[in-house]
């Protein structure tokens, strides 16, 4: 496929010191502008996938593409944002300063990042925080931080690990509607990995679902509710029909474990 | 709502006036007439601040010889654990080979090593009480700095690693400012440790425009009030010198989430 983002082809990794492999024999393709959610128990390997997408951690075999380049040359041209479950910000920055670490990094000028970093937080809806440092803020203000950082140099892919797994539910479902009206807006490709089977469906275009010990993807599930999504397509009985399938595929995937 | 946050405030700093006021008392009238302390032990209080006020400028120009010795070791200890830290954090093997022994260094007394440093550099010269003052800073500043350096979480060398950076900007935009709040802690043990230094290694042998020269010969003179004004100045500039430091660490790591409780 040509038109993918994210090519992962035949990806192994064994963690030889714990003697566990985390992931076999996986392979995927990631189309342009998908959202893609991965769901699956503890330990079967979600952030381990994430982390060799985003050549964080070296595969043991096979192989991931990003816009047609090896992990490490899309790594090192800028390509992905990255969000994790604890908002990794730094106590000495502020927020403006947190948003604009990546666009630094990239060489952006002064005019350059001020104007993004405006446009972020307004997005994010912290305007007026700008100036608070992260230990200001509680802890859906300072996941929204990250969520600005990871977008703001609008990276082709973006990689979230649970990043609202820490929330309350009422939080949490206003950052899903955030996150897919950042999505929309910025033509990105998301990859995000998540524990609750009706946020993965209310987020995604399509669901992965992967069974552990060793981590594979034992099901996709396709997801067709209409875009935009808002709060009531919560309620639509589509949706419940879709939560229940991945709700089975995950039981069938984890039952071999018992 | 001045007036009470005032009124707050006084109540914040009674106990410890009252403790200061009730020290000097003491110091006054009770361990001299009511517990017999002996002069020699302790003089009386009034009679220290008399002989203070008429030997201050020889005890000032005392003070200050002494204290530049000890900034000096204070600033060449500091900066040199700083950069062996920083040296240390960067080429982990070479790290792992040393630290075992600084921390071992950091143990010691090496104070002991004044008489040393005087043999090596001259009863006389400022440098013999500046390297030992700069020895007594260093081991605590490099461990606790490298300590710093070392104690970022992994997602936040992940986070920079994601955006392809190189080493030395992940030293500079997140292993150095991580580290600062520990390198403050140490800088304020070593600037009490400068002092000790420079007083300590007068007491071995140096100029007699030196501080700790002063003190030693008052006592061998039975000059005690001498000797305990002299002591005085010491203490004056050693909580000077903390205090610097610890201004300059409210300037630096003021965005340090510590300083959160002092905000209402
Ligand atoms: N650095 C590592 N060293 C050794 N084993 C590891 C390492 N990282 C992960 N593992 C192992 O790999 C397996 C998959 O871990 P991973 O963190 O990817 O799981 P996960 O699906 O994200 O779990 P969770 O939902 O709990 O976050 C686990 O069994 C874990 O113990
Ligand atoms: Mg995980």
């Amino acid at each position: 496929m040509s038109d993918s983002v994210v090519s992962i082809s035949g990806l192994s990794k064994t963690f030889a010191k714990a003697d566990i492999t985390a992931l076999d024999d996986i392979s995927l393709e990631i189309g342009q502008r998908e959202f893609v959610s991965l769901i699956g128990p503890s330990g079967c390997g979600k952030s381990t996938l994430l982390r060799a997408v985003g050549d964080i951690v070296e595969p043991t075999a096979g192989s991931v593409e990003v816009n047609g380049k090896p992990a490490r040359r899309a790594r090192l041209d800028g390509d992905y944002g990255i969000v994790f479950q604890a908002p990794v910000l730094y106590d000495w920055r502020t927020v403006a300063k947190n948003i604009a670490l990546p666009l630094e990094m990239l060489g952006w000028d002064r005019a350059r990042r001020v104007a993004r970093v405006k446009e972020m937080v307004e997005l994010v809806d912290l305007a007026g925080f700008e100036d608070h440092h992260p230990w200001q803020l509680s802890g859906g203000m300072q996941q929204r931080v990250s969520i600005a950082r990871a977008f703001s140099f609008s990276p082709a892919l973006l990689l979230m690990d649970e990043p609202f797994g820490a929330l309350d539910e009422m939080t949490r479902e206003r950052l899903n509607l955030e996150l897919l009206r950042l999505w929309l807006e910025t033509e990105s490709t998301v990859i995000f990995v998540t524990h609750s089977i009706s946020e993965a469906v209310f987020l995604s275009t399509r669901v992965v679902v992967m069974s552990a010990r060793p981590g594979r993807v034992s099901a996709i599930v396709p997801i067709d509710l209409p875009q935009p999504r808002m709060a009531a397509t919560r309620e639509e009985a589509r949706f419940f029909e879709l939560v229940t399938e991945v709700r089975e595929a995950l039981h069938a995937g984890g039952a071999d474990l018992a | 709502m001045t007036a009470t946050a005032l009124s707050r405030r006084a109540q914040d700093w009674l106990p410890a006036a009252l403790v200061f006021a009730f020290g000097l008392v003491a110091w006054q009238w009770l361990l001299p007439d009511v517990v017999h302390v002996q002069r020699f032990l302790l003089p009386r209080f009034s009679a220290v601040m008399s002989t203070f006020w008429i030997e201050r400028s020889s005890l000032f120009a005392a003070g200050w010889f002494t204290f530049k010795e000890a900034l000096g070791g204070f600033v060449l200890g500091c900066s040199t654990a700083f950069i062996g830290a920083l040296v240390l954090a960067r080429w982990k093997p070479l790290g792992r080979a040393v630290l075992p022994y600084a921390i071992a260094a950091n143990a010691i007394p090496i104070i002991a090593f004044a008489p040393i440093t005087n043999a090596w550099f001259g009863l006389l010269s400022p440098w013999s009480k500046i390297v030992i003052s700069a020895v007594l800073c260093f081991f605590p500043v490099l461990v606790n700095t490298l300590r710093g350096l070392t104690s970022v979480r992994p997602e936040s060398l992940e986070l920079m690693r994601s955006y392809a950076a190189s080493e030395a900007q992940i030293f500079r935009r997140v292993r150095i400012p991580t580290s600062l709040p520990f390198v403050f802690t140490a800088l304020k043990v070593a600037c009490v440790l400068s002092m000790i230094g420079a007083v300590v290694g007068d007491y071995f042998g140096g100029s007699t425009t030196a501080l700790g020269v002063q003190i030693q010969s008052s006592v061998a003179l039975s000059r005690y009030e001498t000797a305990w004004a002299a002591i005085l100045v010491a203490s004056i500039l050693g909580i000077a010198l903390y205090g610097s430091v610890a201004l300059a660490e409210r300037l630096v790591v003021g965005w340090h989430p510590s300083t959160r409780e002092h905000r209402e």
